[in-house]
């Protein structure tokens, strides 16, 4: 076997059986495993991705959410297995990869992306 | 003593161990490592070692002497050959080792040949300071300084720290944890990284500190071990319910 199938191999075991569907602007709640001593449990942090940054195994996204008034940014592995599941709550219209203008933002307007459903509502108008 | 083979190491990647971590892993080539010769101190050798060959080689690129060596055990030339002093596993010549010799959670040391820089300066090879790169510094960026005293000692210390040649030694990386077996691909995942470069042979073989050494590895060792038996553990009650809810069914 040659180098590259091998490493395919390898890394193929390990994703995710189901895929996770989101996209950047979507507003997302993530499930987490987090291990407190023995025992664990599920924590969620809730917010809207701001990027994909996409490589394999190795991909991970960025979920920002204004946390009692300060920005707070998670990087979260998609394939890692302490993620029990990604619910998306509202799917965003946006022309960008990445979000990052969404950082320079406060008040109100720092967490508007715009609603898919409406934004092609009005397309079809 | 040490069990060892000959590997290769293929490159590096990452894996999700147990706990759901993510661990750097290198992946290394180990086998089949073909059996040579049994050297025994009561036989004419006076000592005891396993001669190992591995990867496969041209044959017009091998003297008639080494090839007759190795056909002597039925095998295809090698590439490499090296020998192993106090094998602690009973082989015999035309045996073949592979990624099973070791075992998940085992420790080991890698041994490799460091990557080659060339003629270095004292800055990249010793980690001097240097000079500064502004207020007024002119050609005296990366240079070492004074390297001695006066009349006397009258000459420069032995083993001054200088220029010279880096890289290209041997250098053993220890007590790195095996991740992974894979037995069919003959493929062993160690955590972490150790001296060489990507397709460059080495040597993997049991850490040889490991039994006296930390308590902190010895824990690591033991914490993982429970939670792959657990792991284990819950994968069988899973397929056994999952066989009473089939059988029930039936019923």
């Amino acid at each position: 076997m040659n180098k590259a199938a091998l490493f395919d191999k390898i890394e193929s075991e390990q994703f995710r059986k189901e895929p996770m569907k989101f996209n950047v602007g979507d507003s997302v709640r993530v499930h987490t495993k987090v291990v407190e001593g023995d025992k664990e449990r599920i924590q969620v942090f809730a917010g809207v991705v701001i990027g994909i940054r996409a490589r394999g195994l190795n991909q991970t996204f960025t979920v920002r959410r204004i946390s009692y008034g300060e920005g707070v940014e998670r990087i979260f592995p998609t394939h890692s297995p302490r993620i029990e599941k990604i619910e998306v709550e509202r799917e965003g219209k946006v022309r960008r990869a990445k979000l990052t203008y969404l950082r320079g933002r406060i008040g109100k307007g720092a967490m508007a992306v715009k609603d898919k459903d409406m934004a092609t509502a009005a397309a079809a108008k | 003593m040490p069990l060892g083979l000959i590997g290769k190491k293929l490159g590096h990647t990452r894996v999700y161990n147990v706990d759901g971590v993510a661990t750097p892993v290198t992946v290394v080539q180990v086998g089949p490592n073909l059996v040579l010769q049994v050297k025994k101190k009561d036989s004419r050798d006076g000592y005891n070692a396993v001669q190992l060959g591995f990867d496969s080689q041209k044959e017009s690129r091998l003297s008639k002497a080494v090839l007759g060596h190795i056909r002597k055990q039925n095998g295809s030339p090698v590439k490499r050959i090296k020998e192993f002093r106090d094998f602690s596993k009973d082989v015999k010549p035309g045996d073949v080792l592979g990624a099973d010799l070791f075992e998940v959670g085992q420790f080991v040391d890698c041994i490799g040949t460091t990557k080659g820089r060339g003629f270095e300066g004292v800055v990249g090879r010793w980690s001097f300071a240097g000079g500064d790169m502004t207020h007024g510094a002119k050609g005296w960026h990366r240079r070492s300084g004074a390297i001695g005293c006066r009349l006397f000692p009258g000459h420069v210390n032995k083993g001054l720290k200088m220029p010279g040649h880096m890289g290209q030694v041997r250098r053993t990386g220890q007590n790195l944890e095996i991740v992974q077996v894979r037995k069919d691909d003959n493929v062993l995942l160690i955590r972490g990284s150790f001296p060489g470069s990507e397709g460059e042979y080495c040597i993997i073989r049991e850490s040889k500190k490991i039994p006296v050494g930390s308590a902190r590895l010895k824990a690591i060792h033991e914490h993982r071990t429970k939670i792959r038996a657990a792991a284990a553990g819950a994968g069988e009650k899973k397929a056994a319910d999952k066989k009473a809810a089939a059988a029930a069914k039936k019923k």
